[in-house]
């Protein structure tokens, strides 16, 4: 075997989308059971998926939007504003109703920055800069700075825990669970995933191939923003309460999942599974660092090294293509 | 496309007829300007700045609150500006010059970093602006016409300490969960909290520590990992109440509520709230009120007889919590609930 085909062998492993981030999870998982007691342990698993759920929620979003070609950055401030949606006016007009208002506003806010990308053609780093900042101020006034604690037992179902042999699974973990299969299923087994790809990979082609591409970004847009709605009911069964500053790096976080799971921030390549395992490896990272007893600081520096590994990663594998 | 082609004409044309309206507006407003100077102002209105952290933080919407209150007493006229996030220094430093193009005769400002609007402090003081610190002091301290705070030293000892006297004997567990790294007002509150607690900065005792930003969910996520990796935890230091509710979710989810003692810096209301719930042991309230008022209070003085104050100027603290030790100064949550902010 030649160094050229050994190249190429490589470049393909590295292309096919999952393989990297689950071969970094299996590592750092091994490592930190053989270097600490407490790493894996039932009890610490179920944390970690725990410590997923709302990342999880806001990068599967995320991920459809990058697939797209696009991004967003006001996921953390969207979800943030259906947090105190539901914390304010829960007791007033009832858990069902202000879960249902806030999953709408959530959804509005994003479809909102879809038109922006899709009609006007304006580049979602811009439009999603914008409606950060425009999401967050609005919040913060709408919840006149006060945090609201909630109690309401259907709004903080999603922290429910689930027993099931010797682990416990919290309502929130099934769900994450349940949308990444259903999303996996649409980009993989429909048409409209096949669109999506499409259309990362070239809108102009796509467009001549005569794929509703405006149509199809306004729904990207639009299911991501209800996704983030549902991160938001997440969060507040993790804390069972709304505040304003919470969830402020969120939306990069939510890239970082993205990144390391092996889509490509150019869009039209990877996957939600990518996602899934990049979330996953992320909290494994901050879980294990904190269990070897190492500075919180050195936690990010690691972090920061993946995302720079897994784009480093897409670029090889992208020339490795052409 | 019709549209799209007037769309492409038309913005030439607004430019031209907006300038042409800014450059009549302006010669207008200077020609009124120049009248106005030339007839001496019955009263000019002096002008307040205020330039907070953030706009978020309830601690902040109340000194604003506090400090607008005051001037409109004083027959001021406030102007609040502030960063965007807790660190913001860039926006700080804008804010400050912001105020010095809007004329103004002082400013009170609560600095990010005690260190980085230093340079911007200075312009101001050269223009004859008097600038006070509020709630945050500068380094170096005498970088400002005085400060009027909280000695967050003495809250980060009187935290300690009311959680070294509930210990009682036991052997410590320490988690701290820090603010921001290199922040002011976190370390002092840190140090604070070491010396009530009788240790020092690298004791056996602390078996984690995390800076969380004042934000719940760092806090939560933070508190839980600490937990898995020492469940036998008892004692939780934190910068505030915020954060302190991150931690309290996390450990309420371990069913551990009983065996942890938390404590906590602010007197927000709902933190006092939760001391009186039980979630919290203690909290130490401090007075952005007497801050606003004070600094206020300085400007007006300063603008009237020209006198500057200087040094440190504490606001005061007071610990809060329905569990008192002999030998520490407490009051009830009855009085810290009526007296709280936020």
């Amino acid at each position: 075997m030649t160094t050229a085909t050994g190249t190429r062998w490589a470049r393909l492993g590295l292309a096919r989308s999952g393989v990297g981030p689950l071969l970094a999870l299996a590592v750092a998982g091994v490592a930190f059971s053989a270097t600490t007691a407490t790493f894996f342990t039932a009890d610490n698993l179920s944390l970690l998926l725990d410590q997923s759920v709302v990342v999880g929620l806001l990068a599967v979003g995320q991920t459809l939007i990058i697939l797209t070609g696009g991004i967003d950055l006001a996921n953390g401030a969207i979800a943030v504003v259906g947090t105190i949606i539901m914390a304010r006016h829960a007791p007033g007009q009832g858990a069902a109703v202000s879960l249902l208002a806030a999953l709408t506003v959530c959804t509005a806010l994003g479809t909102a920055s879809g038109t922006l990308v899709a009609r006007l053609r304006l580049p979602p780093f811009i439009v999603t800069l914008g409606m950060l900042a425009v999401v967050a101020a609005s919040g913060r006034l709408y919840s006149q700075s006060r945090s609201y604690p909630v109690d309401a037992a259907l709004l903080v179902v999603s922290g429910r825990q689930l027993p099931l042999g010797p682990i416990a699974l919290s309502h929130g973990v099934l769900g994450l669970l349940l949308v990444y299969a259903a999303l996996w299923y649409m980009l993989r087994q429909t048409a409209w995933g096949r669109h999506v790809y499409a259309i990362g990979g070239n809108q102009e082609a796509a467009r001549l191939m005569g794929i509703p591409v405006n149509r199809t970004l306004l729904s990207v847009y639009a299911g991501a923003g209800l996704l983030y709605g549902l991160a938001a009911w997440a969060a507040l069964g993790r804390i069972p309460n709304a505040d304003a500053n919470a969830y402020q790096t969120a939306n990069l976080d939510s890239i970082t999942a993205v990144v390391i799971g092996g889509t490509s921030l150019f869009g039209g390549r990877g996957g939600v599974m990518g996602t899934l395992l990049g979330t996953l490896l992320v909290s494994v990272l901050r879980s294990g660092l904190t269990q070897a007893g190492i500075d919180a600081l050195y936690q990010d520096v690691g972090t920061g090294i993946l995302v720079v590994a897994a784009v480093a990663v897409d670029q090889v594998a992208r020339r490795g293509q052409k | 496309m019709g549209g799209s082609q007037l769309l492409f004409t038309w913005p030439p044309f607004m430019a031209r007829l907006a300038l042409a309206a800014a450059v009549i507006a302006g010669v207008a407003g200077a020609a009124g300007a120049c009248s106005r100077k030339a007839a001496p102002a019955p009263e000019a209105r002096l002008r307040i700045g205020l330039v907070t952290k953030t706009e978020t933080n309830p601690f902040f919407v109340k000194l604003r609150e506090a400090a607008a209150e005051r001037a409109r007493q004083q027959g001021a006229e406030l102007i609040a500006l502030s960063g965007k996030f807790e660190g913001d220094n860039e926006g700080q430093v804008a804010a400050i010059e912001n105020l010095i193009g809007k004329g103004v005769k002082g400013i009170l400002v609560t600095p990010s970093n005690s260190s980085a609007l230093v340079g911007a402090i200075k312009r101001a003081r050269d223009k004859g602006i008097l600038v006070t610190a509020l709630d945050t002091p500068t380094e170096p301290p005498d970088a400002v016409d005085g400060t009027f705070a909280t000695d967050n030293r003495q809250a980060g000892r009187l935290q300690g300490a009311w959680l070294k006297q509930a210990l009682g004997g036991r052997a410590a567990k320490i988690v701290m969960l820090d603010g921001v790294p290199g922040g002011g007002t976190d370390t002092q509150r840190h140090q604070g909290f070491l010396a009530g607690f009788g240790i020092e900065e690298n004791d056996q005792a602390i078996v984690g520590r995390a800076h969380v930003y004042g934000d719940q969910s760092k806090a939560h996520a933070a508190m839980e990992n600490f937990l898995q990796a020492h469940p036998d935890v008892n004692v939780v230091y934190t910068i505030n109440e915020q954060v302190a509710r991150g931690a309290y979710a996390a450990i309420a989810a371990r069913r551990a509520t009983g065996a942890i003692l938390i404590g906590s810096i602010d007197g927000a209301c709902t933190g006092v709230s939760d001391v009186k719930a039980g979630k919290l042991g203690a909290t130490v309230m401090q007075f952005p009120t007497r801050m606003a008022e004070q600094g206020i209070d300085a400007v007006v003085e300063y603008a009237r007889t020209g006198r500057r104050p200087a040094g440190f100027i504490d606001t005061g603290v007071q610990l809060i919590t329905d569990l008192p030790h002999p030998g520490l100064e407490a009051r009830d949550t009855a009085f810290g609930l009526a007296s709280c902010w936020g």
